[in-house]
């Protein structure tokens, strides 16, 4: 199993990049709807190829740099499986 | 726990059963009734709709019975104690909501003041047809008790019993009235508020973080919560574990199940209220309940008059069934002569419990009347041979 | 970066487990009993959608939820009340409605929200709905309506539009259908306001109102149920149906509700249709009484005290 919390956070610090928002993933939650996806405003999310416990394709962050925080994927994910935030900083520094 | 003085007509009156049985739901602490009109029952909620504004309470007439018999557990899981009342064909109804109160264990009365039936039967004229329907009228295995009060008194104290077994049990009580207790009219004496013992709700005393719903400590009965309290707990009628949680498993099942049945079945004893008279020589006893018992008290005072010894055994808790003292009596006695207003219902219990070492004598009326007093004599010295 | 969720995954870089605890919850999981998870719905089951929209307008609305009690009836959305974290109570088929109000009345400091499916609603719990809305008892009624029954394995429900095919109308229906707006807006509700899965800003925000007014409020929630109905009639997948909302969905605030029947594939008549004030039962009731008892009337104990 792989409970974990994937963020598109740990991004600022590694490659230097600065973003409004940030989503986290509960990849085990994930069935896999898309609804994530489609309706992301900023095309922040894709399919991963890989698959969770369920063996289901779970979103993964494509486009950290564009994610604004505004946490739609988390109040369309039917499966408590995403949710967005925005950065206590806004992406300002 | 004393009764609250607010809610205690104390005095002599001259009322009915149906009146009667109101006065004593509101010396229980009742002070929440959800109702729907049906003949015979109307007047003990019309008399609750009168009196409960003024004493601190809520009486709301529902759209029909199926939203009754729910509403009034809305209000007891608020915290309030309450009951509904009704007939056969509304009691049909109401199964659906005894059986999750039995199910979520949830402390309420059913009175059910019963008419002739099937169907809607005899709108206006008595019955005791609904004494099988109120142990077995909802799904699936559950107990619940049942109390038949014969008199305008034991109507207005059984129905504070009835409060106050359904509180200490946590379980559906049905009080057992016909269309005749229901519509006589005798002398009721209510007690002073300090004569009258209350069984408090069993609330809970663990924290917030500790609380289990369904869980039960050292006895079979557990403790409860109420909505707006922060416990945050979940109610269901689905098979549940102690969390409250809905649990699909055969062990679950059989956990909850058989407490349900066994917080009743283990503690008949101490539940089980009956009336004796003459039982040390009797020969036939006769086992009745109800209007019909005192129809048969004049059967059973003429049969002695004239040397025969004829017991007396008046049901005053019908469910669980009193069947430690049939068996008893089976022991020693020839027959049971068991008059009611069906074709039948109690005498099978009397007759399962003697276990063929009495007679049953049963003799049935298929209701719109009472027995004739020369009726039950007749069976009684058929049985005393 | 990589693609591969899975080499992501053996990368403890990429585990970030340094962020503050608030940063790393969900706002939706304080409202979730998250022992109970994952819950039962199907993939792209549109209740979990409205579920997150109940919570935010929670969280929004600042209301207390210690004063929160939420009760359902049976089926898919029946299921709310077990997987939220609030007295919660998951009653009987249809009677939802009767259960809240005895909350309510017996004790009227609660906030009782009414979560349940357009079957258990307005079909074995019609006369309930209709008559809560007429006494106008201040319940907050969310209505996830996927027109269809569900759980029970995709019969016919009083929704079921046009000629949709169900388990119970193989060859389609043709019993006309509610159009629940109109149905409790002439029962006498004081909020109407109808939105899909995909109006999710929007019907967090009609939740919040509904918890401002005072009487029976009622939000239908268009939802996809892609299991039973949108499959049986060859309409896709919940993504395509979440696509069509958005599509041809059209707001319109204060809309006649004679006007928002809903048909198979057409248009979807969105907003609030209705926000009026009526005096609330408890407040008529309680003028009734104080009107002809005068000094006699007793208030209604809150939370009666039983122990």
């Amino acid at each position: 199993m792989f409970h974990h919390f994937y963020q598109a956070h740990f991004l600022i610090k590694r490659g230097g990049l600065v973003t409004k928002g940030r989503v986290s993933i509960v990849a085990e939650r994930c069935k896999s709807c898309g609804f994530c996806i489609e309706f992301c405003p900023s095309h922040v999310l894709a399919f991963s190829s890989a698959f969770n416990a369920k063996g289901y394709h779970v979103p993964h962050v494509v486009h950290p740099e564009k994610c604004s925080g505004c946490d739609l994927c988390g109040m369309y994910c039917p499966d408590f499986a995403i949710y967005g935030k925005k950065n206590a900083d806004g992406g300002k520094k | 726990m004393k009764a609250d003085p607010r809610g205690v007509l104390t005095g002599e009156h001259f009322i009915d059963g149906d009146h009667a049985c109101c006065e004593g739901a509101l010396a229980a602490g009742a002070r929440f009734a959800a109702g729907y009109p049906i003949t015979p029952s109307t007047e003990v909620v019309e008399r609750f709709a009168a009196r409960v504004p003024t004493v601190g309470g809520t009486f709301i007439q529902m759209e029909d019975e199926l939203a009754a018999s729910i509403t009034l557990q809305g209000g007891v899981w608020a915290g309030a104690k309450a009951f509904t009342v009704t007939s056969g064909p509304g009691f049909s109804l109401m199964m659906e909501h005894i059986g999750y109160a039995a199910m979520t264990e949830t402390p309420c009365v059913f009175v059910d003041v019963q008419r002739g039936g099937p169907s809607t039967g005899l709108p206006t004229l008595p019955a005791q047809a609904d004494m099988m329907q109120a142990r077995w009228g909802s799904h699936g295995d559950y107990a619940v008790i049942a109390l038949c009060p014969n008199s305008p008194q034991e109507c207005f104290d059984l129905t504070i019993k009835a409060f106050n077994l359904s509180e200490e049990f946590r379980v559906p009580v049905m009080f057992m009235m016909d269309e005749v207790v229901g519509h006589m009219t005798e002398k009721v004496v209510i007690p002073p508020a300090d004569q009258i013992e209350i069984v408090p709700r069993k609330h809970t005393k663990e924290s917030v973080e500790e609380f289990q719903p369904y869980k039960t400590n050292g006895d079979l009965v557990p403790e409860i919560a109420h909505a707006g309290e922060g416990y945050r707990f979940h109610v269901t009628g689905l098979t549940h574990d102690e969390r409250g949680y809905p649990n699909m498993t055969p062990q679950t099942q059989d956990k909850l199940v058989r407490r349900l049945q066994n917080k009743i079945t283990s503690a008949a004893d101490r539940i089980a209220m009956f009336e004796e008279a003459h039982l040390k020589d009797a020969d036939v006893v006769v086992v009745s309940y109800g209007i019909t018992s005192r129809v048969a008290q004049r059967a059973i005072d003429t049969a002695r008059e004239q040397g025969l010894r004829v017991g007396k055994l008046r049901l005053i808790t019908a469910w669980p069934f009193p069947e430690k003292k049939i068996r008893q009596l089976a022991g020693r006695v020839k027959a049971f002569v068991v008059p009611e207003l069906n074709l039948g219902q109690m005498a099978l219990e009397v007759e399962r419990a003697a276990a063929g070492r009495a007679k049953t004598f049963s003799l049935t009326h298929a209701g719109g009347g009472v027995h004739r007093p020369e009726d039950i004599l007749k069976v009684i010295v058929e049985a005393s041979r | 970066m990589s693609t591969d969720l899975n080499t992501d995954l053996l990368n403890n870089d990429l585990l970030n487990t340094d962020l503050p605890d608030d940063d790393l919850v969900n706002p939706v999981e304080p409202f979730l009993r998250t022992d109970r998870m994952p819950h039962i719905w199907c993939p792209g089951c549109g209740i979990g959608t409205t579920v997150n929209c109940f919570a935010r307008a929670l969280i929004e609305s600042k209301i207390d939820l210690q004063s929160l009690a939420l009760v359902s009836g049976i089926g898919c959305t029946g299921r709310v009340a077990g997987y939220v974290a609030l007295d919660s109570f998951h009653t009987t088929h249809g009677r939802a409605i009767p259960f809240a109000t005895g909350l309510k009345l017996a004790n009227p400091k609660l906030n009782v929200v009414v979560y349940s499916g357009d079957g258990d609603l307005s079909a074995i719990g019609g006369n309930h709905l209709i008559h809560a809305a007429r006494r106008n008892i201040d319940l907050k009624v969310i209505c996830v309506n996927n027109l269809i029954y569900a759980m029970t394995g995709g019969q016919t429900a009083p929704t079921t539009p046009d000629h949709a095919t169900t388990s119970t109308n193989p060859y389609g229906t043709f019993e006309p259908s509610f159009n629940l707006p109109h149905l409790v807006e002439a029962a006498g509700a004081v909020y109407v306001a109808r939105w899909t899965t995909f109006h999710v800003r929007q019907l967090a925000r009609a939740i919040g109102e509904a918890f401002q007014k005072k009487g029976f409020s009622f939000i239908e929630v268009i939802s996809p149920c892609p299991t039973l109905y949108q499959r049986r009639n060859k309409l896709g997948d919940s993504l395509d149906t979440m696509k069509y909302y958005k599509a041809k969905s059209k707001v319109k605030n204060g809309a006649p509700t004679s006007e928002v029947g809903l048909t198979i594939s057409g248009e979807i008549i969105v907003g609030k249709f209705v926000d009026r004030e009526r005096p609330d039962y408890q407040s008529m009731m309680r003028a009734q009484y104080v009107d002809s008892l005068g000094d006699r009337f007793v208030e209604p104990m809150e939370a009666e005290v039983c122990s």
